[in-house]
């Protein structure tokens, strides 16, 4: 793997006597695409706040190519931001906006041979520089523009230009999409992701939408709780989510007190399932993660465990439909119809169930009874941002 | 009915203006009188102005208020910026109770303010020349002795006074700044200072020149504040009117107070169109 490029060491961050970085320890690799993930207030943002040079931590180093950085402004920083909601200057034009900074920057004159003296960086150059960024965000033709009179997605593509024609060594982005309606925001996504790969330098992304963070991550930190939940790759996360709380956040998941009688065998509701874990000692207590489409649906007299079916929803490709088996709700998706109030019978194949360790977290997530109430929440997103707004500024 | 109604209430509206305004236009009409009698009409004539430019004590008294109002001014304009500034950074917490305390003085009466303002350059002046006795006797140098009220004391309170109607100005322009754009500024290789001039300057200018025309509006209209600060060395224009008015008054000055009325109309005229257009380019920008 590349090289490492930021540590954060054992940084804790702390308003009001409120401890919002726990003891954070954390290493960004050189030209990768890492997110933090978490649910608002979970300290991502501050995290890249602290990167950023915008927040100074409570304790705890923050290096940058090995060097503490703590102290360091952000003016003086190899990094640069994409903000929440843009920031771009609103009384300067996009050409403007993405000279800002090359405008700012002064390096040693090529004609002085002792190289002391400072000069800024010539029109034409700054020209050139700006007129390549504009193709590379696909926004030729718009340098004469005023902010407010872009789209959001323009706006969107202003701010990344404004950063990245610096040349930053690592690009941070603190929720970049979240303003941008559904379709614009999956077509960025991707976008994001190309030009990341086509500039070549580390992004840091900050999401609390674990879809956006599964499509275009190499790294994803799922954090919670100003701690570190899990640290890998979105594969990982998926499949071996580390606790409930990982397993609940990233996609959907049913989650059962289960007891490892011995390696590669859990019982759940009295019942032993062979699955591919082990590890764990004889008859520990665990919490078991199956996803609602690793789950098949048999005839009755076949299936492993009978419930029956209390809610469908239909949703394009598959039906939701939520189970009951003795009082526990579970989330199945399937391509077949079973009408409500029918008995049905599951089999799980043992690649489909994974196995936990109990944690702080259990018991607290993966229960379907208040399904319709969970939608809802997803479909507030935006209203969750402003919360963390207003967190930051309290 | 209805009519009838709405005729009564246009009837009393213009009663309640003619109330308001009968007197000044009484006094605008009888400073173009060619006789010097404020009852008896005797014909159109621009003496009286023509007069009050050849007055002394009159155009001294103008000299002073503009220059006192226009210092008062950039300065209370400037401490007031940067007073808005911090009150921005502040949290909600602390800024709310002091914003409060900001507010009182241009609730309070003016004549409380002018008074204690007056009794604590008494007090300082009594202070200092204890202090400066003690300093000459060491024999270093020699400071003045005797300190007293005139154009520096007029000039410190005009500030003083202008500074809460600056930082209200301001306040509502840094809120509705998009809060990341300084963080954007510094992201992008400004200092503060610098992003302070390139990027939260602009945006809150329309509020920096709103808040000096109402100081400087406030300052050219105060008399009481003056009248307690400025001593016996400078009078403003409302204080040289107000003299004046004791012996006798003549069109003279109805002519001035004409001329004053209209200076504070004319620039009150432009802070509302000013509000007005702002308000109208924040609506289209949403």
């Amino acid at each position: 793997m590349s090289r490492e490029l930021i540590r954060l060491r054992d940084v804790c961050m702390a308003f009001d006597d409120e401890l919002v970085l726990d003891h954070l320890n954390l290493y960004f690799n050189d030209k990768e695409f890492l997110t933090l993930l978490g649910p608002s207030g979970c300290g991502k943002t501050t995290t890249l706040r602290i990167i950023g040079g915008f927040a100074t931590p409570t304790s705890g180093d923050v290096l940058f190519d090995g060097v503490r950085i703590n102290d360091v402004p952000p003016y003086k920083r190899q990094i640069n931001t994409v903000f929440q909601k843009y920031a771009l200057f609103p009384h300067l034009n996009v050409f403007e906006n993405i000279a800002f900074g090359l405008r700012m920057q002064k390096r040693p004159d090529p004609k002085d041979p002792t190289g002391k003296k400072m000069v800024k960086i010539p029109e034409d150059e700054i020209r050139e520089r700006v007129m390549e960024m504009l193709e590379v965000v696909s926004l030729k033709g718009f340098e004469h523009r005023k902010p407010d009179a872009l789209s959001g997605g323009q706006q969107q593509r202003v701010a990344i230009a404004r950063a990245l024609v610096n040349k930053p060594k690592v690009l941070l982005l603190d929720e970049p999409l979240a303003a941008l309606d559904l379709k614009l925001r999956k077509d960025m996504q991707i976008e994001l992701k190309r030009i990341q790969q086509q500039v070549g330098i580390t992004f840091i992304y900050v999401t609390h939408d674990q879809e956006e963070a599964l499509t275009m991550s190499d790294t994803i930190v799922v954090m919670d709780k100003g701690s570190i939940q899990q640290i890998g790759t979105p594969e990982d996360i998926y499949n071996e989510p580390k606790n409930a709380f990982v397993a609940d956040f990233i996609g959907e998941s049913n989650i059962i007190d289960g007891i490892m009688l011995q390696d590669k065998l859990v019982q759940m509701y009295g019942k032993t399932f062979p699955c591919l874990d082990g590890g764990f000692a004889p008859n520990e207590p665990v919490d078991v993660v199956i996803r609602p489409e690793d789950i098949d649906i048999v005839p009755v007299e076949q299936g492993q465990l009978i419930g029956t079916v209390t809610t469908v929803t239909f949703k394009g490709m598959q039906y939701d439909i939520i189970v009951d088996f003795k009082g526990f709700k579970w989330l199945i998706q399937t391509t077949d119809h079973c009408p409500e109030g029918s008995r049905i019978g599951i089999k799980i194949d043992p690649d489909g169930i994974h196995i936990m360790k109990k944690s702080q977290y259990s018991g607290m997530f993966g229960d379907y009874s208040s399904f319709s109430e969970e939608y809802d929440e997803l479909d507030d997103a935006s209203l969750s941002l402003d919360e963390e707004e207003s967190g930051d500024e309290a | 009915m209805k009519r009838n109604n709405s005729l009564m209430n246009r009837l009393l509206m213009l009663l309640v203006f003619l109330f308001l305004y009968a007197p000044i236009f009484l006094l605008i009409i009888f400073s173009f009188n060619a006789g010097n009698s404020n009852m008896i009409w005797k014909g159109f004539s621009l003496d009286w102005y023509a007069k009050l430019f050849h007055n002394r004590l009159i155009m001294e008294s103008v000299y002073t208020t503009l220059l006192v109002s226009l210092l008062a001014t950039v300065i209370a304009t400037i401490a007031g910026t940067f007073a808005s500034i911090g009150f921005y950074a502040m949290r909600r917490r602390i800024r709310t109770p002091l914003m409060t305390v900001n507010n009182i003085p241009m609730m309070n009466a003016d004549i409380v303010t002018g008074v204690s303002m007056c009794l604590l350059f008494v007090a300082f002046f009594n202070g200092w020349e204890n202090f400066s006795v003690w300093f000459n006797s060491l024999g270093l140098f020699q400071l003045p002795t005797r300190l007293t009220m005139g154009f520096g004391t007029l000039l410190i309170a005009h500030i003083t006074f202008n500074i809460p109607y600056v930082i209200l100005a301001i306040g509502p322009k840094l809120r509705q700044m998009d809060k990341h754009l300084v963080d954007a500024a510094m992201d992008l290789g400004c200092t503060w200072m610098q992003a302070f001039r390139k990027v939260i300057l602009p945006e809150i200018k329309p509020g920096i020149v709103s808040g000096a025309l109402t100081a400087f509006t406030m300052s050219i209209d105060d008399f009481v504040i003056s009248y307690f600060t400025a001593g016996s060395g400078s009078s403003t224009l409302a204080m040289t009117i107000y003299g004046m008015t004791k012996k006798r008054v003549t069109p003279e000055i109805n002519a001035i107070s004409t001329l004053l009325f209209v200076t504070v109309l004319l620039l009150l005229a432009v802070i509302n169109i000013r509000e007005a257009r702002q308000e109208r380019a924040a609506l289209r920008r949403k």
